[in-house]
């Protein structure tokens, strides 16, 4: 199974091994979505762990217990796209590849699977049509 | 072989003007010379729907019972103009409330094309024949007199391509600038845009009947900043911000769905606006004129990070690409306007010709010529 986690660790912990202990302790594919590091404060990852639900487990346990706050990615991006007029604006913030607008049509295509809720789109739709909500 | 504006009006009297979009005529030059072009095709259709900062509407309110000379005026609690006697008012698109900046005067023409109710307070210190202090009421396009959009400086020939250089993020209104050149964004509907299809102005004057958010609208002069001394490109197309147009229409033909209120990123309101232009063929240099292509039409790219300053040029195929190449990196590229409406109105605009429901008009008066901008000079007070 798939799981997309925030992973939150105080400034000296062991933000840089975890990647790699994940990987070599139990054998979980990771995938860093975003990473942001505050020099001397916090340090925060979003992670897509995929693994056995077991294994899965384990992981976040052990992350637990090494003094990391592990929660999943709860929120979600949706916008309203019957009012979309497909200007575009949106896609030059988001860097995943979530929204992209192209030929032949011009018209925004969404897809959620990529999104990475850094919520810049929020911002840049002149029309104001991102919100994030909690994922069910 | 030449053709007149009558000759042109008479067929489509007839349904027999033969109609296209600047894009569908773009890609017949690709096999066909002007001046077969100028034998089939009678009129082009042009469009662009972007961000027009300067736009607005003239409302008239009508006099209440006792009457008051409204000097201070709010809708919806957006300051608007209470220059203009007793109950006329100017709401410009930018206009707002400081308290609440995401919502302002476009939103305010946009409620109104909508048909919703919108909040009149104002406020005159009382004179013997307008008595009133004071007077708040709800009005709509259905209560009020007249109701004109006038916008004195809309689609713009060409626009700069922004970027930003800096390491911090830029809110402008070229929309969300990332820092270290990770995006650039661009804002001209490119081969379909109107003033890129008639650089010289030879057909787009004041009198020029057009297509404006839904309605039937004018061409009432040129826009301001009208400048006719950018740089030309190897194909005579002006490079940067260029020409602009003035116009103007009457808000109860207009239609949401071609403009919209929206707002930039602690940058503030501006007014979404839908332009169609027809250009007539009446020869073979126009026949000529509108078979350009996206990559025959260059733009500056421009710093936003660095001063505005112009760093580079590219082209609206590459910018269309998604992707371009400046100062030895790859840069994603997202459009500011929109492409998707800007066809539809150039396909509406499209059927009101071939239908007999638009004729065109020359020019009563053609744009300047020799234009250049001033800056603003700072003297000594
Ligand atoms: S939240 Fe970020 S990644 Fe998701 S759609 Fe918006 S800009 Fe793209
Ligand atoms: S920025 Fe907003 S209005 Fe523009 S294309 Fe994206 S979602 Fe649509």
């Amino acid at each position: 199974m798939v799981k997309k986690v925030v992973v939150t660790f105080p400034a000296g912990s062991a933000g840089r091994s975890l990647t790699y202990e994940l990987i070599k302790k139990f054998d979980i594919m990771v995938s860093i979505i975003k990473a942001d590091i505050d020099a001397g404060r916090n340090g925060k990852l979003v992670l897509e762990l995929d693994a056995d639900r077991e294994r899965l487990g384990q992981a976040i346990d052990y992350m637990k217990q090494s003094g990391v706050d592990v929660s999943p990615l709860e929120s979600k991006i949706t916008y309203d796209s019957d009012r979309c007029i497909n200007c575009g604006a949106c896609t030059s913030s988001c860097l995943s590849g979530a929204l992209s607008i192209q030929a032949p049509d011009w018209k925004i295509v969404f897809q959620p699977d990529k999104c990475i809720v850094c919520k810049l789109c929020i911002t840049a739709c002149p029309l104001k049509l991102f919100h994030s909500s909690f994922e069910d | 072989m030449t053709k007149t504006y009558e000759e042109i009006n008479d067929r489509i009297r007839k349904g027999k003007a033969v109609v296209l979009t600047a894009e569908e005529v773009s890609e017949m030059a690709r096999t066909m010379s002007p001046k077969e072009i100028l034998d089939k095709v009678d009129v082009v259709t042009t469009a662009t729907f972007g961000a027009m900062c300067s736009s607005g509407a003239f409302l008239n309110f009508g006099h209440a019972t006792p009457p008051i000379r409204m000097e201070r005026i709010e809708l919806n609690g957006v300051p608007v103009s209470g220059g203009l006697a007793a109950v006329d008012t100017f709401v410009g698109a930018t206009d707002c409330n400081t308290a609440n900046p995401t919502y302002g005067g476009a939103h305010i023409i946009e409620n109104l094309i909508d048909g919703k109710e919108i909040i009149l307070e104002a406020w005159g210190k009382g004179t013997d024949c307008y008595p009133r202090k004071h007077i708040k009421t709800r009005i709509s396009l259905d209560t009020i007199n007249e109701a004109i959009m006038c916008n004195p400086r809309n689609s713009y020939q060409n626009y700069n391509v922004a970027v930003n250089t800096s390491d911090r993020i830029l809110y402008t209104y070229m929309g969300t600038l990332l820092p270290h050149l990770r995006n650039a964004s661009y804002s001209s509907a490119g081969e379909l845009s109107p003033l890129l299809n008639d650089p010289e102005c030879r057909t787009i004057g004041l009198g020029t009947h057009i297509f404006l958010c839904g309605a039937q609208g004018y061409v009432v002069w040129n826009g301001t900043q009208f400048n006719c001394s950018k740089p030309l490109n190897d194909y005579k197309v002006p490079m940067g911000n260029a020409r602009t147009l003035a116009l103007m229409g009457d808000m109860r033909e207009m239609s949401t769905e071609f403009m919209r209120g929206a707002y930039f990123e602690k940058y503030g309101v501006t007014m979404y606006v839908g332009v169609g232009v027809p250009i007539p063929i009446l020869d073979e240099d126009l026949a000529a004129r509108v078979s350009i292509r996206n990559s025959q039409i260059e733009t500056f790219i421009e710093d936003y990070g660095d001063e505005c300053k112009l760093k580079g040029k590219v082209n609206y195929e590459q910018l269309r690409s998604g992707e371009i190449e400046f100062m030895g990196k790859k840069i994603h590229t997202a459009p500011l306007s929109s492409l998707a409406k800007a066809r539809q109105i150039a396909d509406v605009l499209k059927q009101w010709i071939e239908n007999g429901k638009f004729e065109l008009t020359a020019p009563v008066r053609p744009m300047p010529v020799g234009t250049s901008l001033k800056g603003l000079e700072e003297k000594e007070v």
